[in-house]
């Protein structure tokens, strides 16, 4: 079985041990772990770690794209003028800059969607976390996905042909007109649904077993663990997923670019039209605007405001999906 | 085969057939006042040991005495791990293999390794054997020859012979842990460093792997990390006592050498009252 | 006072039956519990009604016209060729730029970054950053840099790829990274000890066990990009294009694109052909959703 006695003994000598090189029987002697010189790899690395660089040039190039005509508009523009002026006339011969009609539009849009989605997310995140069984969650939630997967210009269509046209003015006899920052902000809603629901699910999910354990052994119910242990724990998170479907509100354009309408004026009324920020940017991009135009370095400024606003909603979200990651 | 420490563990060490001399005739490695630190963690502290050509050395030690550790920094796998830094030497054949100028990845092809789970390659049992030769650039005359000449030192030629296409992955454990050995032994180490080979394995895989050593030790040096302590006594010429001194302040846990000596002395006359304990099974 | 004894002793005597008042079947959970269900039953509905109301809108129009013919003033002469033909050239490029370019920058961040250092931090906050910013931003830098570099027509393939392939990098990124987390350490360390390099680990084990993944995520990722229109608008795409693309200097129309357009058309027919256009490009996407859940299921190795 274990037949043989080492090669050592057979080969012993009775030198005392040294750390010296010593050559294997039968194998040239090998000194050196000098290795070999892999210029290869140093290219290769190289051009890793330059596609990784694309990710900030990509910011970097988003900034000054947007800097250097927004600074072209704000030296024909007062930013005062701009940021708090409630008339955008750009085209018209006594032409006004005032960004608040745009905004209204988009704060009604925005708040509508997420009065939509953050209930409904939640609602569903609790469902699929706290109470389907696994054959159940994995059957919903690919439905809910395509509901994020689905075009936008496919759900302006259908705002504008179903929601606004067929059942606010047909069905329900609304009074509104061909187009409504209702009907752009609830179908908005709905698109964000999956977005808020898979945010919060995960938080959810994060929170341990234990917690639960804890709740149902003091006899508690599905519901009480669920809203008083489970969503507690996992806020955080769901704070962040409502925070991502703000940043996936303001910056969303063909919905409303198709059925919010294309004029802009503050808007009091869910029923009445109105043009986001991303709806100017998206109809001025119909026109023939020239380089170096002001009409050109307008649709700059305000996309630099639409940035700026995301960029802030993005960091807090971040912040927030890192705390409940940490957390546990 | 129990896990639970055997009382009589000369017993079992008299079948054992490498009665080494007290003193390492030819060292193939040495290692000198070793500390190994993950970040400001010191996880070993001042170890000095020498590993003779051709013989088994076993180290053994309760969890979390850095044995492990100590393993991985013998052929600088632990550079892999974000702020490990071993100060001290480490020499093979005379030469430190920190020092400047040492290519990590010559020091990992001349010293192999062999890991507690049986890790194949998604890949068929040839391209696993192959995979080695074929990176560190080895001039190989016949491929084919020299898979079948490392599944065959490994035991495990006659199992698979006709399946060489067939994924690792369809393999039994033990059948796994040959092969990783025979990916090991392909690009012709020196030296084999084994840790825990036999962790997730039967009673009677662990056997073959046991059996196995034997054989390669005719051709390799083998060190092995073990938590199994009839293990040692059956497979080590020499075994290395490592215990984890738990500092007053700090309550931070740093493996150190206890004891080092062939492993007939070690495990019937140690000299140190830690070992005894661990040996005899009062603790560990 | 009640001793500990007194109120152990007095345990048994309670009906255990008192616990259906907290219990599931009381009205308070059972209610909230239809809500729950309500929420996703108000989803569901939706994507049906969606669905429906598209092929009662579309059907009539869906079929082989809506293949081959080009765009008309006459919705009953007008096709969808070149936008078909549009989308296909544009993905393809968008493809080729930005898939070896996400799964690069993944390895670096994965297996070769310092994560520690500065720039790979700011490298990390970027990719997250990148990846909720709005779309028609996008368009918005691609018109610039097009702008930058001289280009007078940028309504050209090559312009509608880049602001595509930079709308879709970070999505590409992030998938991949997640596929490349899933290959066990145990792997990397087997390669590592035989002596490969980091780059010979990284490349012929790494890679090859997260292809499932990295194809998974990148056509999720380029369906998106499949159904986007914002940042094609900006570049000028709305055009009347009559011809076929043939390449990447090209002028290009997508099918997002024609049912905007087709949208915005007062003809009641346009609308039909807006909604038949629309069921082609939901079942691309289905299409291509498939394809990726099957990838997935089909060759991710559980390890």
């Amino acid at each position: 079985m274990l037949a043989n006695t080492t090669a050592s003994d057979t080969e012993a000598t009775t030198t005392a041990s040294t750390g010296g090189p010593t050559t294997p029987s039968g194998r040239p002697p090998r000194s050196s772990l000098a290795g070999r010189a892999r210029p290869g790899e140093a290219v290769i690395k190289l051009v890793l770690r330059l596609a990784a660089a694309v990710a900030v040039l990509t910011t970097i190039g988003i900034v000054i794209a947007l800097l250097v005509p927004a600074i072209g508009f704000f030296r024909e523009v007062q930013v005062f003028d701009f940021l708090f002026g409630d008339r955008w006339a750009p085209r018209f011969a006594d032409a006004s800059f005032g960004v608040i009609p745009l905004v209204t539009a988009t704060l009604w849009t925005t708040a509508i969607a997420l009065l939509v989605a953050v209930p409904l997310g939640l609602g569903a995140a609790i469902f699929l976390s706290e109470y389907a069984r696994p054959r159940v969650r994995n059957t919903l939630k690919p439905i809910l996905e395509l509901l994020a997967g689905i075009p936008t210009v496919v759900y302006g269509l259908f705002a504008l042909q179903f929601i606004q046209t067929t059942v606010f003015r047909e069905w329900l006899r609304l009074d509104t007109g061909a187009f409504s920052v209702l009907a752009a902000g609830l179908v908005m809603g709905v698109m964000i649904i999956p977005t808020v629901a898979s945010i919060s699910e995960d938080a959810m999910s994060a929170v341990p077993m234990s917690l639960r354990q804890g709740s149902f052994a003091l006899g508690a119910n599905r519901m009480q663990t669920s809203l008083r242990v489970v969503f507690p724990a996992a806020l955080s998170g769901v704070m962040a997923a409502v925070v991502l479907g703000i940043s996936r509100a303001v910056g969303e354009t063909m919905i409303v670019a198709i059925a919010a309408g294309s004029q802009a004026r503050i808007v009091t009324g869910p029923l009445e039209q109105g043009q986001t920020m991303t709806g100017f940017i998206a109809n001025a991009a119909l026109g023939d605007s020239r380089v170096g135009s002001l009409e050109y370095d307008t649709l700059y400024a305000v996309g630099l405001l639409l940035f700026l606003i995301t960029l802030i909603v993005n960091f807090i979200s971040i912040r927030l999906v890192r705390r409940f990651r940490q957390a546990y | 085969m129990a896990s639970a420490p055997d009382n009589a563990p000369m017993h079992l060490h008299a079948t054992h057939p490498g009665q080494v001399p007290d003193y390492i005739a030819r060292p193939i490695m040495r290692v000198e006042n070793v500390d190994v630190y993950y970040g400001d963690f010191r996880a070993v502290t001042e170890v000095n040991l020498e590993f003779g050509l051709h013989e088994i050395t076993a180290l053994i030690g309760p969890s979390g005495c850095g044995k492990s550790t100590l393993l991985r920094s013998l052929n600088r796998m632990n550079d892999l791990i974000d702020g490990a830094r071993v100060d001290g030497e480490i020499l093979f054949h005379g030469e430190n293999i920190y020092s400047k100028g040492v290519d990590p990845i010559e020091v990992r092809r001349r010293i192999g390794m062999v890991f507690q789970k049986p890790n194949p390659f998604p890949k068929s049992i040839y391209d696993n054997i192959a995979y080695g030769p074929r990176v560190t650039g080895m001039k190989v005359e016949s491929m084919d020859d020299l898979v079948e000449e490392s599944l065959t030192r490994a035991a495990l030629w006659d199992e698979v012979k006709d399946k060489l296409k067939q994924s690792a992955i369809g393999l039994s454990g033990g059948q796994q842990q040959r092969l990783c050995i025979a990916r090991a032994i392909s690009v012709r180490p020196d030296v084999i460093l084994m840790d825990e080979p036999c962790a997730s394995l039967d009673p009677i895989a662990t056997m073959r792997i046991e059996d196995l050593m034997q054989e390669l030790r005719e051709q390799y040096t083998i060190v092995i990390v073990t938590h199994n302590m009839q293990q040692a006594a059956r497979v080590a010429d020499r075994t290395a006592f490592f215990t984890a001194q738990v500092s007053e302040g700090t309550g931070a846990r740093t493996g150190v050498l206890v004891e080092y000596g062939t492993t007939t002395q070690i495990f019937e006359d140690p000299n140190d009252q830690r070992t005894e304990d661990y040996i005899s099974g009062r603790f560990g | 006072m009640r001793t500990l004894q007194d109120s152990l002793a007095g345990a048994p005597t309670m009906p255990l039956k008192t616990g259906k008042a907290h219990g599931e079947r009381r009205a308070g959970p059972l209610i909230f519990l239809i809500v729950l269900w309500l929420s996703l039953a108000v989803a569901v509905i939706f994507l049906l009604t969606l669905i429906v109301n598209l092929l009662l809108e579309g059907g009539s129009r869906f079929g082989m016209p809506l293949f081959t013919e080009y765009p008309s003033s006459s919705p009953d002469r007008a096709g969808a060729r070149p936008a078909i033909l549009g989308s296909i050239w544009v993905i393809a490029t968008t493809a080729l730029l930005t898939i070896p370019l996400g799964v690069a920058a993944a390895l670096h961040l994965e297996e070769f970054a310092d994560k520690k250092h500065w720039f790979n931090r700011i490298i990390e906050l970027n990719v997250q950053n990148l990846a909720a910013v709005p779309s028609i931003v996008y368009g918005l830098l691609a018109l610039a840099f097009l702008a930058l570099i001289g280009v007078r027509d940028k309504n050209i393939v090559i312009g509608g790829a880049l602001a595509l392939s930079l709308l879709i990098l970070p999505v590409i990124i992030i998938a991949t990274r997640e596929a490349i987390r899933a290959v066990p350490s145990e792997i990397r360390d087997g390669s590592l000890a035989l002596g490969a390099t980091k780059w010979q680990t990284t490349w012929r084990q790494v890679l090859p066990a997260s292809v499932p993944g990295i194809a998974t995520g990148s056509i999720l990722a380029l369906s998106r990009a499949l159904g986007e229109a914002a940042p094609l608008l900006l570049l000028g795409a709305l055009v009347f294009v009559s011809f076929d693309p043939n390449g990447l200097l090209s002028g290009f129309t997508t099918l997002p694109i024609q049912i905007f357009n087709w949208t915005g058309r007062p003809q009641e027919g346009f609308h039909e052909l807006a909604a038949a256009a629309s069921i082609l490009l939901l079942g691309l996407l289905l299409l291509m959703n498939g394809l990726a859940i099957f990838i997935r299921n089909r060759y991710q190795k559980r390890w």
